[in-house]
This record gives structure tokens, sequence and C-alpha cells, in this order.
């Protein structure tokens, strides 16, 4: 697991610089606030309202759909690294596999899932 | 002769001598080398961000009739870094209506995820921090966490411009993550490892590189790369001409500057990506020891950056309904029949063993 | 359960009665309408596509746009009133500041209808180099419009060509006039100056460097398959809205509505020269389209080239270029709508004069006020069923306004 001791590392340093570039700017920059200039931009004029609101389902489906083809993808990875010493039959399953995938994105397709309106 | 592992191996020997002497144990002194090499990396990177940002610019300028910057340094060299002091300096607003944490992590969070990459990127010969033996998955993973980034950006700044931005970015990313991975399952296939070490190490001429057996491979993840990396024509996060600046724009300062940098250093790591999985990495196209390897790597690095600078400022923006119905409806059949091809030419011309 | 929507489609998923609602965002399910929020939204009047400072209020759902409210008046100074107590002469140059963009075109546009008002004649010489600068103007005019569609598009190189070359245009203009944007050149009876020597055959040698730039231009953009994707099959304006809101110029001739000025109610000598009337063809989806009125432009360019050749070959070598105008020009009390063809459509002025110097009243008409009031129109018009706001920022890019001459 030692080779993962640098991700780990480099999360912390990473996050560390960051957070000193922050902290650096912070003790350098002027600040002077002021009501407006604090007002939430919506290009010059009062904004209606808050922008906390139930959006749009279509952004859902497709993250839903995410979800469902990149899990797939994943399952994909060990099969692929062991591809060649598993011989005919891996290539007899991957076709099924595939098959199986691409007619739930015809599913989708079809629901009219993939449609933006 | 050029090589500069060496020289990186001498100086370590160097540090482990002095901390030994100190009577620090193993374990310590390498994490101590790892948080060393990450702060190198980290220099490495910003300067790799500060001449990409200057090259653009001049890029750009060529493209459009115009010199681009001038005055600061040999033809505006050091422009960027002029830049960068001032967005250090400059009033951090951050308005009343956000949601302080998330607003403030979500610069964190894009330029970290995008700085994780380059714990496994391969620069040259031997100049690699630490060759994951999930190196591929590792960075299909850590560059998607960029996403969240942007989503919290979009969320936390309670502003609708940014939300739509967040939204879409959001949207876009995951979209272009199925194809992206996909497409990369081809050279998996081919090369039966995920460690970018041992895949560039079997690239070691021209005419092995992986984009002659993966073409269509290398198309589909090159245009999902382009969109992963939110650049034109595929910069609806941030379309300027319609959200404003995205989900940027309650930020300023130096939270500005994270993003600015996160989506250079993208953009590096997608050419990165290509270069390692498609075009021989750090190997010389001419068999292997022609030349100094981090040499070769940059320069082929570079040109893709290139061309994503190439597209950036040719083409116009997609719309977000033709954005995902191509992602949807031509990128993942195309990569999954991608999969169906590799996998019948593995069988019927390498044989199985 | 209640009758559905038309724009809804039900379908059940694995045998559960759930219903997607494929309108604007909304989920149905028997136990009532899960509906997304509809929001307002302020485009301007600091935002990079409203082209100055138009304010559009724009009623959403998710990103589809249901209904725009253009809000105006930020740009307001007030020409009308000014014009009421400034003797003509001192208006022209407030012409200038309406469309900033052709002020050539502005400041001829009043100063025909002071003197079909007034009943003066001008020399021929006068009308060649007001056709020439005009058509200068209108190309300068165009290449703008065509930049700026461009950036709204997300291409950033268009725009720079454009402005390269216009600066040339400006170059010349500026030779003739003195100045490069508010021109205050052509003037109650004739011109402020004569051409300086030189000038036509250095307009020529722009001409012949301009054209081949124009297939350049078409290769960047026009052609894109991109950039087709995204304007032609959106932003559709009906004949009927075209001609009911009043839309004219390149955004009426986009819709396939033969009309042009120069053509149909003639001035100046525009009858002398041999050019065509650009139409849109709806090539690339339906007629009215963005990529319409956009070609349209792209076309006029073309023809303006071709007048220019004809008028700067027909330049008369002598010859006033000022008639005997008074200094205190009077106009009868009587009044005159006058109208012309600017680049961004019918300009047109009506002018009631007082029997003095100054007039009673000068009111302008003009083209973008128009084409920005069809906006809510065009979003709700069954020819869009729906608008992004991608789409919408295309249709009022596609519209070139300029806000100077809204607002006035």
């Amino acid at each position: 697991m030692s080779e993962f001791a640098a991700v780990a590392v480099f999360l912390l340093v990473g996050t560390g610089i960051v957070l000193f570039t922050f902290l650096l700017a912070k003790i350098i920059r002027p600040s002077a606030p002021n009501p407006v200039k604090l007002e939430t931009y919506e290009c010059g004029e009062t904004p209606y309202g808050t922008a906390e609101l139930q959006y749009n389902v279509r952004f859902y489906i497709y993250a839903l759909l995410f979800v469902i083809f990149d899990v797939e993808a994943i399952f994909l990875f060990p099969w692929a690294l062991v591809y060649r010493s598993l011989g005919l039959f891996a290539f007899v399953e991957m076709v099924i596999f595939i098959t199986i995938l691409v007619f739930g994105l015809f599913y989708a397709w079809r629901k009219g899932v993939l449609k933006w309106f | 002769m050029l090589e500069l592992r060496g020289i990186i191996d001498a100086i370590w020997s160097f540090i482990v001598g002095l901390l030994a002497g100190l009577g620090i144990p193993q374990w310590a002194i390498e994490l101590v080398g790892y948080a060393l090499i990450a702060v190198v990396m980290f220099g490495v990177v910003a300067v790799i961000v500060l001449f990409l940002v200057w090259w653009e610019r001049k890029v750009s300028a060529k493209m459009q009739d115009r010199l681009g910057p001038m005055r600061v340094g040999w033809h505006g060299i050091i422009q960027t870094i002029a830049d960068a002091i001032k967005l250090l300096q400059k009033e951090d607003i951050t308005p009343k209506a956000i949601d302080f944490p998330i607003h403030f992590w979500a610069p964190v969070v894009t330029f970290v995820a995008a700085f994780m990459v380059y714990v496994t990127v391969p620069f040259g010969k031997g100049l690699i921090v630490s060759d994951l033996s999930v190196g591929v998955l590792y960075i299909i993973a850590i560059t998607t966490f960029t996403v969240i980034g942007l989503l919290m950006a979009g969320w936390g700044s309670n502003n609708k411009y940014s939300l739509l931005g967040g939204f879409r970015s959001a949207a876009q990313v995951v979209s272009y993550e199925v194809p992206l991975s996909l497409a990369l399952l081809g050279v998996i296939m081919i090369s039966q490892t995920l460690s970018l070490g041992t895949i560039v190490t079997q690239q070691d001429n021209l005419l092995k590189w992986y984009v002659w057996r993966q073409p269509l491979g290398f198309l589909i993840f090159w245009i999902a790369a382009t969109a992963e990396c939110n650049r034109t024509p595929f910069d609806l996060p941030e379309a300027d001409s319609e959200l404003v600046a995205g989900f940027v724009t309650e930020y300023s300062g130096m939270k500005f500057a994270m993003f600015f940098l996160a989506e250079f250093v993208n953009m590096f790591t997608a050419s990165v990506v290509a270069v390692t999985l498609f075009f021989g990495g750090w190997m010389s196209p001419f068999g292997p020891d022609f030349g100094p390897s981090w040499m070769w790597f940059l320069g082929k690095t570079m040109f893709f950056v290139f061309v994503l600078m190439w597209f950036r400022w040719t083409y116009p923006r997609l719309r977000v309904d033709q954005l995902m119905g191509f992602a949807w409806k031509v990128l993942l059949p195309l990569a999954f029949l991608n999969i169906l091809l590799t996998g019948l030419g593995i069988y019927l011309f390498d044989g199985l063993k | 359960m209640e009758q559905a929507a038309p724009d809804q489609k039900r379908f059940a998923v694995d045998g559960d009665d759930v219903y997607i609602d494929l309108g604007p965002g909304g989920v149905e399910t028997p136990e009532g309408i899960y509906d997304t929020d509809r929001y307002t939204v302020n485009m301007g009047p600091q935002h990079p596509a409203t082209h100055g400072v138009l304010r559009l209020r724009l009623e959403m759902d998710g990103e589809t746009v249901i209904a725009i409210d253009p809000v105006i008046g930020y740009l307001h100074r007030c020409f009308e009133k000014h014009a009421e107590s400034l003797s003509y002469p001192m208006v022209i140059p407030f012409t200038d500041r309406l469309d900033y963009l052709a002020g050539m075109n502005q400041n001829w546009s009043l100063a025909l209808g002071v003197e079909r008002l007034a009943g003066i004649e001008v020399p021929e010489k006068v009308e060649y180099i007001r056709v020439i600068v005009g058509e200068l103007n209108r190309i300068a005019s165009h290449l703008v419009a065509f930049g700026t569609f461009g950036l709204d598009m997300g291409a950033f190189t268009p725009f720079l060509w454009a402005f390269r070359d216009r600066e040339k245009i400006l170059d010349l203009l500026e030779w003739a006039s003195g100045a490069r944007l508010l021109y205050n050149y052509i003037w109650v009876g004739g011109v402020a100056r004569d051409l300086p020597d030189g000038w036509t055959a250095k307009c020529l040698e722009f001409l012949d460097y301009f054209e081949p730039k124009l297939a350049e231009y078409n290769n960047l953009l026009s052609y894109n398959q991109i950039f087709i994707e995204r304007t032609a099959k959106t932003g559709i304006i009906s004949k009927d809205i075209a001609v009911g809101y009043g839309l004219s110029g390149p955004n009426l001739r986009g819709s396939g509505v033969d009309w042009d000025l120069r053509r149909d109610d003639p001035y100046s000598i525009y009858d002398r020269f041999e050019w065509d009337v650009a139409l849109g063809t709806g090539e690339y989806g339906p007629l009215g389209s963005c990529w319409d009125r956009y070609w349209v432009r792209i076309l006029e360019i073309g023809q303006s080239i071709r007048i220019l050749r004809q008028a700067i070959n027909g330049l008369p070598a002598e010859g006033d270029v000022k008639e005997k105008v008074p200094k205190k020009a009077k106009a009868p009390e009587s009044d005159y709508y006058v109208r012309t063809e600017v680049p961004k459509g019918e300009l047109g002025f009506y002018i009631i004069g007082s029997g003095k110097d100054t007039a009673r009243r000068i009111k302008a008409r003009s083209p973008s006020f128009c084409a920005i009031s069809a906006m809510d129109a065009i979003v709700k018009s069954p020819d869009n069923p729906r608008m992004l706001i991608a789409d919408v920022v295309a249709t009022v890019a596609s519209l070139d306004i300029v806000l100077g001459e809204i607002d006035r």
C-alpha cells in the first residue's frame, strides 16, 4: 500500500498549499466591504429571489444515467485487464455484456431520457 | 546524459543521509520525501501553468492578428506572473447570500483534485512520483472530483448564473466521463496493465504507439477530454455570453485564481493522458534512449495543449442539449463499438494467451 | 387523473404509474405534480451578451426560457427633447449617437429629412459621396454584427478579425471626416468637406483587400457545423411576426420579406447602381432563423462592395459639396416623415417644422427598438417550441440591436 502514501501526501500538501495562498492573500489584500458590494451579482440589478431552487429534473436523470453506465464501465476494467488470459470466453462474455449495456442505452433513448426538453 | 532522474537521486540520497543521521525512522523519511516531491511538483505544475497561460495568449494573438502581451519581460513572458501577483492582492468579495463553507472549499477541491493527478504522471524516464498499479483508473477517478468542486461553486454561490453553470458542468463532465473511460478500455485491453509507467515502456517506438491500434478510441478520448476540461467548444459551464462567468461569477481574487489554475492544469492533464496512453509518453519515437525523455514528454504534451487552444480559438460553442446528445447518442455507442472491435482485433490478430 | 397537457408525454416506467412531463422540467406522479421552480433572472444591464445596457427579464424553468420582458432606458439621453431646442445643423451630431456604429447613415437620414422638408436640392457630387460613406459605414456596422454574433456563439476569433477590418474602414472615414465614430460629416445641404485627394484610390485598395476576406469569414464561422446547428434552427421569426412588429432591414429580409428602402422607396441615387436585395434563404433550416438574418448581413456586405465600386467610378471629379444653405436653415411649418435604410433597418425621422430654424418636434423611429420589442413574441411563437437561454442569446445577437438607438 505504500505507493498510495504518495496520494495521501499529495492530498495534504495540495490542500495545505492552497490554504496557504489563501492565507497569504488574506494578509496582503485590502478589504473594504459594503452592502452593495456584497449583494449577489445578477447583472447589476437586485436579484429576484434566491438561487436555491428546485432545478430542472433533466440534470438529475443524466446523473442517474451516469451512475448506471459508469459503474458498468468500472466493471469492465478488471475484465479488460485480464482479457488476454481469459481466452475466447472473455470475448463472448464481453459481447453479451456490452449488448446488455447497449440495450440499456437504447431503452433510455426510447424513453426520451436523452432528450433535453 | 540529460536525464533528470540521476540529479534527483543524488539530492535525495543526500537528504536521506542527513535525516537518517538524525535518527528519524525509515517510514517518516519516506513521507518527508513524498512531501518534498509534492511541493516540488506543485512548483512544476505552477510553472507549466504560468507558461501555458502566456502561451495561450500568444497563440490566440497569432490567430487573431494581434501581438498579445508584449510589455512585461521578453514578449511578455512574465506577464502571467504579474497577473498572479495582481490576483493575490485583489479584494476577496464574498457576497452575503453565499453558503460559506461550500463557497470556500469549492476552489480548494477543484484545484487539489486537478493537482493530485500528478502523483502518477510519468514525466520522463524514472520521473514518476508513484507508479500506481491502478494508474489509469486513478486518473479517471481523480479528474472527476473536479466536478464536485464546480458543483459546489455553483450551488454555494447562491447565484442563478453560478447555479446554471454548476449544473451544466456537472451534467457535462459526468456525461463525457462514460465515453472517456470506455475509450481508455481499448488501450488497457491491448496493454494488459493499468500502470502508466508500464504502458509507456510498452510503446518504445513510433510503430508501437497505441494510437495506430486505437484510432477510434483516441478520437473518442480526445473529444471527451476536451469536454472534461470545459474548453471551447464545450465551455458551457462558464459560457461568458450566456452565464456571465458561470460557476466563477461570485469568485474573485485568489479563489478565482485557483479555478483558473485548475482549468489549465486539467488541460495539461488531458494532454498528458493522451500522450501517455496513445503516443508513447516520454519514449522517443525512434527507439529508447534517443534524446532526453522528459523533453520528448513535454514536446508531445505541448503539441496536444496547442491542439486544445486551436479548438478554442476556432470553434463556437455547442448548446446544452446538443452537448448531451452528442455524448450519449454518438460518443457512447462509438465507444461500445470500439471495445468490440478491439476485442475482436486482439482475438484475430494477436491471439489470446 | 386529469387529462395531460398537450406538451406532456406520459409513459409508465416498469408498470408503475410514473408520468414524466416533457415540458420544461417537472414530474407528475399519481400523488400530484412535482414541478420544478420557475424563476426570474435578470440578464443585463451588465451582461456580456446584451450589447450594451439592455436588460432582459427572463422567466425561466431550468434552462428553458418561458417569457422575456425587455427593460430599456439605461442609456436614455433625451435626444428627441434636445432636438426641439436646437437648430437643424446642431441636431445632426446627436444623430451620430443614436446608432453609434453607423453614424454616417444616421446623419444622412436626418439631413435628408430636413432637405426634403425645406425643399433643398443637393449637388450630384454630394449624392455620390453620401452613398460612398454610407455604404462604407454599412459594411463597418455589419462587421460588428458579424463579430459580436460570433462572440455570443462563443467564437472569439471572428470578433477580432471583424474589428481588424473595420479599423481600416474607420481609418478611411476618419480621413474624410476627421472622426472615427461620431462623424457629423453629412450636413443639411451637403457634406462637411470634399473627400481628400487620393481617398478614392485608398478606398478601392481597401475593397480589393476586403473582398477575399469575406470568404475567410465564411470559412471560419458561417459554414461551421456547430455554428449552423446553433443558429439555423432557432430564433425563427415568421413573416407575420416580422411584419407585425415592424421589423426592418436585415431582420425583415432574413424572414424572406423582399423589402429594402433603397430600392422600394428610393432616395439619393441608389437607382443608378446595379445591386441586389439580399434575402434570407432558409438554407439550413426554417426561414427566418438566426442564421438567415446573419447570412443576409454577410450578403449585404458583398452588395455594398458592389455599390461602392460603381459609386467610386461614377464620382464626379469637380463640383460643389455644399449647397448654399444659410447657417440657420429654416424649415416651413409643416411635417415630413423621412425613412432611410440604415444598417439596422428602417430609420425614420418624423420632423415637424416650426417655420423657424428649430423643429417643433423630431421623432425618431429606430429599427432596433422594434426588433427588441419582438423578443417576447419570438419566444412564445409556435415556431420556436423551446427556447433555451443560449437560443435567446443567439436571437438577441442576430437582431443586431444597438442600445444607443433603442433608448435614444
